[in-house]
């Protein structure tokens, strides 16, 4: 006969005491996600705190020409306004969706829906679109230059004498940033293609439709959230990008806005570098260039916070759907 | 009427299978073309065709009829299509220009040498008209180009090394935190926040470094040139942060939870399980996010161009002002005449870029995805 040990060892998963180890790692690690929010919110508050007092309707709305035609001192707070460089940030990010959205999407669509994972087409295709995301950005201003401008623009002119296409313009450089910006579009989609649930496919297929009719009029539509996160992910990135129109397109000063897509054109991000380095007095440009940088931010940021809650979204119906 | 409707059965829907892939192409033939077109110009260089001396001999014009066509365009460096458009009158003239600047050369000993060549593009040279002390010269302007490709890789470097010094244990210790301790509410808003880090456009960031960071640091540390690759550095780990972050925190999550709630039921504490399980699991993981964020943070062009004082000094001291690869491209690529040797020589450097990062992210993503694999329990 077997009696119960006369005492049962407790079980207790509650640390004993003060876990001075746990503490410390929790608070080290802790502290270093705050930090760096802390460095982010530092940044925001001290743009939008120098920067609101200029930031202005007429800031916004103005450009580099007076009412008689001259041309106004860029680096002077009291007159200078930004109009021609959000209008120039905005046509060539425009040009840039067009070009980008159609491909980047067809591209996932063919890795999600054509494409055997083990196929080596798909791997050299993953391969190169994770590479395109680690290229430079100022290596993309060089192909621009090298591939765009002097190869595709000098061709078309034919080598006369006055470029018409061989020289900076939106439309090299809008090019050039859909080159740039590809990989974002591409994960984006993918990654909302791939949250559809199989069943809503094999529904499809099986009333009868073909694989492109399912993919046009199932599998795009429901994807579109995703697809939009990519777009948007897309131009908060080409938005405040510089190095790779400092030679395809953008101009440290023009009179008038671009009339074609052969112009160069002002940019917003260019101009935060032009007011910061090329200032001849910067205590008198600085309230313009925190306003302008706060343009810039409220541009990029918005579009990054948009694409955040969207991409949210998509992640909780995938979680949803397997 | 089969079941098997196939391919044959319906032209429209091969037509757009093929479409489909051949746009899906689009993405290796844009690698491609980067790769192509960044090096074709930089070629001339690479294969020792370009000649950059400031005293070149001159063929005397009245022997014009001697040369052949061809030779007299290679003479003077004209492409087919300006040969093409100038009468002899014009080439004449150029000649003649020609020989004036011969006569005028400076009676310097390195106005014969071509400084394209790789032993002055690596190796010290003494040049007459610099101090002792600076054998390794970038300075592609006036009448002797100096071409010496040291300084800007040690500058490239030294921001780099500042950037993954203290961008890497920060992000790392977050990732940790967001990935395994943070309550799941947390962690939901934590992981965007951080990445929002990454919305923030890289001339933003150079710009606070110039205008804000670069007062506060020098008031803090007292060094003396106030723009120096310690500042650029620390901005240039801005952007790297949610590069690392993400990755990391990325790799952690795959971990299965069935690692850590092993390790929990064997009685460890949260941050036990943490650090000797599932860190070391996600290992290769940690490894990759580092790698990525060194082509991240060497590819990195307007934060270094404003805020590391652009001085192209070789000093390993962080806290003198440094000019690196990406942001001699910016700096100067306005200025080379185009197709020049300057242009050219900017172009190997592209290049060069190029290179290094194309195998940096081949690495990291090869290592990222055996991880995965490994995790996930597939063969390999």
């Amino acid at each position: 006969m077997s009696t119960a040990p006369p005492n049962p060892p407790r079980l207790d998963f509650r640390s004993r005491g003060f876990d001075f180890a746990s503490f410390a790692f929790t608070g080290v690690t802790g502290l270093a996600t705050v930090f760096i929010l802390a460095i982010l919110a530092v940044i925001l508050v001290n743009v939008v705190w120098h920067g609101w007092g200029t930031f202005s309707w007429r800031f916004l709305t103005t450009g580099m020409t007076t009412a008689a035609g001259g041309a106004k001192d860029m680096f002077n707070a009291g007159e200078a306004g930004v109009l021609p460089m959000i209008i120039g940030t905005a046509l060539r990010v425009l040009v840039m969706t067009i070009v980008v959205v159609p491909v980047g999407v067809i591209t996932a669509v063919y890795l999600t829906e054509y494409a055997q994972s083990t196929a080596w087409s798909t791997r050299i295709i993953r391969g190169a679109v994770s590479n395109l995301a680690g290229v430079p950005s100022i290596v993309f201003g060089l192909f621009g230059l090298g591939f765009f401008i002097s190869f595709l623009g000098r061709g078309l002119d034919g080598g006369a004498l006055e470029p018409h296409w061989g020289k900076p313009a939106i439309l090299w450089a809008s090019l050039t940033l859909a080159v740039m910006t590809l990989p974002l579009v591409i994960v984006a989609t993918e990654e909302s293609l791939r949250a559809i649930t199989p069943g809503l496919r094999e529904a499809s297929l099986a009333l009868g439709a073909t694989k492109l009719e399912t993919i046009l009029k199932i599998v795009l539509p429901e994807a579109l959230p995703g697809i939009l996160t990519g777009g948007i992910l897309a131009v908060g990135r080409a938005g405040g990008e510089v190095a790779p129109i400092l030679f395809t397109g953008a101009a440290y000063y023009m009179r008038d806005l671009p009339h074609s897509l052969t112009d160069q054109f002002m940019d917003l991000g260019y101009h935060v570098f032009i007011l910061s380095t090329q200032s001849p007095d910067i205590e008198k440009t600085r309230p313009i260039l925190f306003a302008t940088v706060l343009a810039l931010l409220l541009l990029t940021l918005s579009l990054n916070l948009v694409a955040v809650l969207v991409r949210a979204r998509v992640r909780q119906k995938m979680r949803a759907a397997h | 009427m089969g079941i098997h409707r196939g391919h044959r059965a319906r032209p429209a829907e091969w037509l757009a299978e093929k479409f489909i892939f051949l746009v899906s192409l689009t993405a290796i033939l844009m690698v491609f073309l980067i790769f192509i077109f960044v090096a074709r110009e930089a070629l001339p260089i690479l294969f020792g065709r370009m000649n950059s001396a400031a005293a070149r001999p001159a063929i005397p014009a009245r022997e014009m009829d001697r040369l052949k066509p061809e030779e007299l365009r290679e003479y003077l460096g004209l492409t087919a299509a300006e040969f093409k458009q100038l009468d002899k009158e014009a080439l004449q003239a150029l000649m003649e220009v020609r020989e004036e600047e011969a006569k005028e050369a400076p009676k310097n000993p390195d106005a014969q040498v071509n400084t394209t060549q790789w032993r002055y593009l690596i190796g010290p040279h003494q040049w007459a008209d610099s101090r002792p002390e600076e054998r390794y010269v970038w300075q592609p302007v006036g009448r002797i180009h100096k071409y010496n490709l040291i300084p800007l890789i040690i500058g490239s470097l030294k921001t780099t090394l500042v950037a993954l010094l203290f961008s890497v244990p920060l992000a790392l210790a977050a990732a940790i935190y967001v990935s395994q301790l943070a309550s799941p509410r947390w962690k939901e808003w934590l992981k965007p926040a951080i990445e929002l880090l990454s919305g923030v456009p890289s001339v933003v960031l150079g710009f606070f470094a110039l205008i804000v960071m670069a007062t506060f640091l020098q008031g803090t540390f007292g060094y003396e040139s106030r723009l120096n690759a310690f500042v650029a550095g620390i901005a240039l780990g801005l952007a790297v942060i949610p590069v690392v972050f993400s990755i990391a925190e990325d790799a952690l999550t795959s971990v299965p939870r069935s690692y850590s709630q092993a390790a929990l039921a064997l009685g460890a504490s949260k941050w036990q399980a943490a650090w000797q399980v599932v860190l070391p699991a996600a290992a290769p993981g940690v490894f990759a996010a580092v790698v990525l964020g060194f082509g991240r943070a060497i590819g990195e062009t307007m934060i270094v161009l404003m805020a590391s004082g652009n001085a192209t000094i070789v000093s390993w001291s962080l806290f003198d002002s440094t000019r690196s690869i990406t942001a001699t491209i910016a700096a100067e690529l306005a200025e080379a005449v185009f197709g020049g040797h300057h242009y050219r020589m900017l172009f190997l450097i592209g290049a060069m870029l190029f290179v290094v990062t194309f195998l940096t992210n081949l690495a990291g993503d090869l290592i990222m995805h055996r991880l995965k694999g490994r995790l996930e329990g597939r063969a390999k």
